[in-house]
């Protein structure tokens, strides 16, 4: 697929057909969509929909057993991640992509303080002066809103909401084209929640990312993104602009989603 | 004179899945079109589709026929057609939206807000701002109501900080959804001004206004939704 093309205008990243199977067991059954730059995309579903295994698959943590993911690379052409070496898939994913799980402690080091774990990730892409990668720490810990006196104190010592903003300063700070979500807020009190959903929709808006969003919760893909794609059973069932998937759902389950919302 | 806005045979319906698959027929055959510099004003009792068509021009519901052309330029876009991304492009630029109820985003402030989809559509954030700053000044929202996040405000605050946001951005087609509903007679003047300069300056607008006194002022046209009723 190398040199397929250079338009600006092409999407970055491309899902075309793509399916997984464990075994017997479907994990996600011929998806299809494109991600152009600045868009983000909310993939919604219930628990065992194939939401995260899509997400594995868009960043090449696993092969589909069917259909290809493609992204465009900085040079402009757009590649197959199936025939990227190795060594060129791994420095994407230092670089060009970030990924913010649920889990903080599986995006994090936890065993080195703040500073290194948002400086680590500038190492990888060449920086070695340790005035600059400490700099830009500090900056990016002010960014997502941590106190600068918390920057040589292990993320072990911080609450939930402060490890998932490290992660997501460590993910930001090599500016990524592309980031990849599953379920950000997960896990957090509502007021901690609230905070770092503002917190992303500035970010999102301010860097003009590309996103995917991974989430059950509706009220987050309303906020944050400007396509929704549900999912039920592996397969994508309906998918549009947010609002109008939210306010005129057409299928039954998207309709039982939107329904099983309680009012605040 | 030119026409913005253009609707041919627009029809709505809604099928609930979880009532049984009870379909519901909104309006049928929708077709009006609106001149830059005019406005037209939709009436017709609760329940008869007015809201349901300005969500339709917006893109929030989708059309089951017919097309909604939106003219721009030298282009001639189809929002029923449309994919998202050209709809996205269209809200930067091109169509505005002041709903009923504003959707407050928590922890936001009033003045970013209204400034937001001026920044969104590429001008300079302090710009933006320091225009937000003007019109909020003109619905008459106090200055110390402009760093708190709307959620807390009366529903004639909330509304009128909704109206800043969606009369900043000067598109060339508004769609205003019963914008002077719960607000007080000098509010509601200020409403109405803010409407005929925009048709003054050319804006294309699509309004529901049940105010006898205001729709008299700002209509060109009124349109009885009737017309469209949907046969049952």
């Amino acid at each position: 697929m190398s040199g397929m093309s250079n338009n600006d205008d092409a999407p970055l990243l491309i899902a075309d057909g793509v399916s997984k199977w464990y075994g017997r067991q479907l994990g996600c059954r011929d998806v299809s969509f494109s991600l152009y730059e600045g868009e983000v995309i909310a993939v919604v579903g219930e628990s065992g929909s194939g939401k995260s295994t899509l997400l594995q698959l868009l960043c090449g943590q696993i092969e589909p057993s069917a259909g290809r993911v493609l992204y465009r690379m900085r040079d402009g052409a757009t590649r197959d991640l199936a025939a990227l070496s190795e060594a060129e898939r791994r420095f994407l994913a230092r670089t060009d992509w970030g990924f913010v799980h649920q889990d903080a402690t599986l995006g994090l080091r936890m065993a080195v303080s703040a500073g290194a774990n948002v400086g680590e990730r500038l190492m990888a892409v060449g920086a070695r002066h340790y005035g600059h990668i400490r700099a830009a720490a500090l900056s990016w810990l002010d960014r997502v809103e941590i106190d600068r006196e918390r920057v040589d104190d292990s993320p072990r010592t911080y609450s939930g909401g402060m490890r998932q903003r490290l992660q997501i300063a460590r993910n930001l700070v090599t500016q990524p084209r592309l980031i990849l979500m599953d379920e950000p807020t997960g896990g957090l009190d509502v007021s901690v929640q609230a905070r770092l959903l503002d917190l992303l929709r500035g970010l999102v808006a301010d860097l003009k990312l590309s996103a995917v969003i991974v989430t059950h919760d509706l009220a987050v893909a309303r906020l944050l993104s400007h396509r929704i794609v549900v999912m039920k059973g592996g397969a994508v069932i309906e998918s549009g602009l947010t609002d109008q998937v939210l306010d005129d759902p057409r299928e039954p389950y998207t309709q039982l989603l939107v329904a099983s919302i309680l009012p605040p | 004179m030119t026409v913005a806005l253009e609707l041919a045979a627009v029809a709505k319906s809604f099928t609930m899945h979880l009532q049984g698959g009870v379909r519901l027929s909104i309006v049928a055959d929708v077709t009006f079109s609106v001149r830059r510099g005019a406005c037209v004003v939709l009436a017709g009792a609760s329940g008869a589709g007015k809201s349901s068509v300005l969500k339709m021009i917006f893109g929030s519901y989708r059309c089951d026929r017919g097309q909604i052309l939106v003219y721009r330029g030298g282009e001639c876009i189809d929002v029923a057609a449309a994919p998202p991304r050209r709809i996205i492009a269209l809200r930067h630029d091109t169509i505005g939206y002041v709903s009923q109820f504003l959707r407050a985003i928590p922890r936001v402030p009033a003045l970013d807000v209204v400034a937001e989809p001026l920044i969104a559509g590429g001008t300079a954030r302090d710009v933006a701002r320091s225009r937000a700053t003007k019109l909020l000044r003109r619905l008459n929202i106090a200055g110390p109501l402009w760093g708190l996040p709307p959620a807390t405000f009366s529903g004639g605050e909330q509304q009128r900080v909704n109206i800043a946001r969606g009369f900043l951005p000067e598109f060339p087609i508004l769609l205003l959804d019963e914008p002077t509903a719960s607000l007080d007679a000098a509010n509601c003047e200020v409403v109405a001004e803010l409407i005929l300069e925009r048709k003054r300056q050319g804006a294309a607008i699509v309004a529901i206004a049940h105010d006898p006194a205001l729709r008299d002022r700002i209509a060109d046209d009124v349109i009885d939704m009737a017309r469209f009723a949907a046969a049952a």
